[in-house]
């Protein structure tokens, strides 16, 4: 009576095939990951040292460390924050809190998703003609994040957005209902139960900015600058374009140079996304509802 | 004395009478009509709220009870589509006027939901949450005052001897029945003239429900209280008058005990005796 028939042996035969085929394009799946740190590791490792972290780059950029790209990416990134992180943050609260749910804000929201797909090298054209050419900025610090920025502010945005869109409705009626403003549940409710959602899509922005090289290419980062960026207005090194530089267009670059570069790069990253994991988790724990 | 003839008169004659009792109304809805889109939900309702009482507002899914609560609020109007003729006084003014500030509207009539919706944040916080909307800005409690307003809040509902210690406590973590009774709580320290309660007992297990009920019981007087129920026994037990509707009208209108051994109206009695519903 409970014997299993041919059908149920070939369903069987049958599971475990796909069980395999799913679990071996998961294993293809981890192993670039795994493949591009070890490379970098066993080749780049020997360049990174105290010097390799902390000194200019000399003889054409063959020798010496990487300084000035790394204060630079700094640079960058934190100046693409301060732009973006306000106006994104403050979209996502008008889109979420504030507008009526209908065509124009539904097309809103689509137009924000397509921006997010919106090529980079697009961004860096237009960042060249609004920033450097329009506004006077010059190629500068401020020209190259605020390219950054425009590129990353639908990543903040939707973001932003799904955080808040986890804070259970019957919270917001709760405080309508006591007569509390749009902007009194946002400050004491909304807000305070989103903020970790909203900060993992910041850091993750972050690791994106570090690591673009086309939208700075012609908006502010330089291929070789003697010294650190003073301000805004300055021209800077980044790591991303250093590193296209050193692989590609100086000649006699010893074999180890790019690879520590890459690895410092992904490490940053890396980094950035570990600590967001962190603070993801650790923010979770404490919330309950 | 079950009425033969049609709703109308049995209503008018209902209303006749409670506008011959000398108790004033805390709410008067008169000629009161809904719609949500093209959809009438409300139709011409007319009704007295004593002040001090607690009314219940009962009938079939439907019956457009959770709607004319809801319209006394206006919270209603968020759906965006919705269109109201009549009008709702409350003490005498029309809550339906334009000029009526609807924060000021919704501090003086406090809801409670179905199911319980304490904010995320402490006990505390959550009774002290209307004064800090509401509170001008440059006066700010001392921590003095901001204990004593939720040491009342909290007696008030019953809940003080259990939760003394634990204000730090986050609401949401409560047990239903004081997550229930923490949102009555935290309405009481703006002093509301009227509690609004929809369903208040339906997310609750048969104890959870005999406190909160209880805890209603107590506050009458203090409060008008205007409350939906699904649960006819409920209605019979926790209120003092009762409101029959029936697809989106007001069919009778009594005291309680009179409501469910006399009632005037053939619907009321066929639906009190379950023969729909």
């Amino acid at each position: 009576m409970f014997e299993a028939t041919e059908r149920n042996r070939r369903n069987r035969k049958v599971e475990g095939l796909f069980r395999l085929l799913f679990l071996w394009m998961t294993c293809m799946l981890i192993l670039p990951v795994a493949l591009i740190l070890g490379v970098l590791i066993v080749r780049g490792g020997p360049a990174i040292s105290w010097e390799f972290l902390f000194t200019r780059p000399i003889d054409n950029m063959t020798a010496g460390g990487i300084l000035p790209a790394l204060v630079g990416t700094v640079w960058l990134v934190v100046v693409a924050l301060i732009a973006s992180v306000p106006v994104g943050v403050a979209a996502a609260l008008y889109l979420s809190e504030y507008a009526p749910d209908n065509r124009l804000t539904r097309a809103i929201n689509l137009a924000i998703i397509n921006l997010a797909g919106v090529p980079s090298i697009v961004h860096a054209l237009f960042g060249l003609g609004a920033f450097v050419i329009f506004f006077r900025f010059g190629t500068s610090i401020l020209a190259a994040s605020l390219t950054l920025a425009i590129m990353t502010l639908p990543v903040v945005i939707v973001a932003t957005r799904e955080s808040l869109q986890t804070v259970p409705l019957a919270f917001r009626e709760a405080c309508w209902n006591m007569g509390a403003t749009r902007w009194q549940t946002i400050r004491k409710v909304v807000l305070p139960n989103s903020v970790s959602g909203i900060l993992t899509g910041v850091i993750l922005e972050v690791s994106r900015t570090a690591g673009e090289t086309a939208p700075i290419m012609f908006t502010g980062a330089a291929v070789f600058m003697p010294f650190l960026p003073q301000g805004v207005l300055d021209q800077t090194m980044a790591m991303s374009l250093h590193l296209f530089v050193i692989s590609t267009q100086v000649p006699d670059v010893p074999e180890h140079m790019p690879f520590g570069v890459a690895l410092v790069l992904i490490s940053l990253v890396l980094a950035m996304n570990g600590l967001s994991i962190a603070f993801r988790v650790y923010l979770r724990g404490r919330k309950k509802w | 004395m079950i009425s033969s003839g049609g709703s109308v008169p049995a209503t008018q004659a209902t209303e006749a009478a409670f506008a011959a009792a000398d108790s004033p109304a805390a709410i008067l809805i008169e000629k009161l009509s809904l719609w949500y889109g093209d959809f009438q939900a409300l139709f011409d309702v007319d009704l007295r709220v004593r002040a001090g009482a607690i009314t219940s507002l009962i009938g079939p899914s439907g019956c457009g009870k959770t709607t004319l609560l809801r319209s006394v609020n206006r919270i209603n109007e968020r759906l965006g589509y919705v269109r109201t003729t009549g009008s709702i006084r409350l003490w005498g003014l029309n809550v339906l006027d334009s000029t009526v500030e609807l924060a000021q509207l919704r501090k003086q009539v406090g809801m409670v939901f179905q199911r319980p919706n304490p904010l995320p944040l402490s006990v505390r916080d959550n009774v002290l949450f209307g004064t800090r909307v509401h509170r001008p800005n440059e006066r700010q409690p001392t921590r003095g005052e901001s204990d004593r307003i939720v040491e009342k809040a909290l007696r008030e509902v019953l809940l003080w001897d259990e939760l003394k210690d634990s204000l730090d406590r986050r609401g949401t973590e409560l047990s239903l029945e004081q997550q229930q009774k923490l949102c009555i709580a935290r309405l009481l320290p703006v002093k509301p003239k009227l509690l609004l309660m929809d369903e208040p007992c339906s997310a609750l297990d048969p104890a959870g429900t005999e406190a909160v009920e209880e805890l209603i019981w107590k506050l009458r007087g203090d409060y008008t209280i205007l409350i939906v129920t699904h649960n006819m026994a409920q209605a019979r037990r926790a209120s003092e008058e009762c409101v029959f509707m029936l697809l989106g009208e007001m069919i009778e209108h009594s005291d309680t005990a009179s409501m469910f051994l006399n009632p005037a109206n053939r619907k009321t009695a066929d639906y009190i005796e379950g023969r729909y519903g």
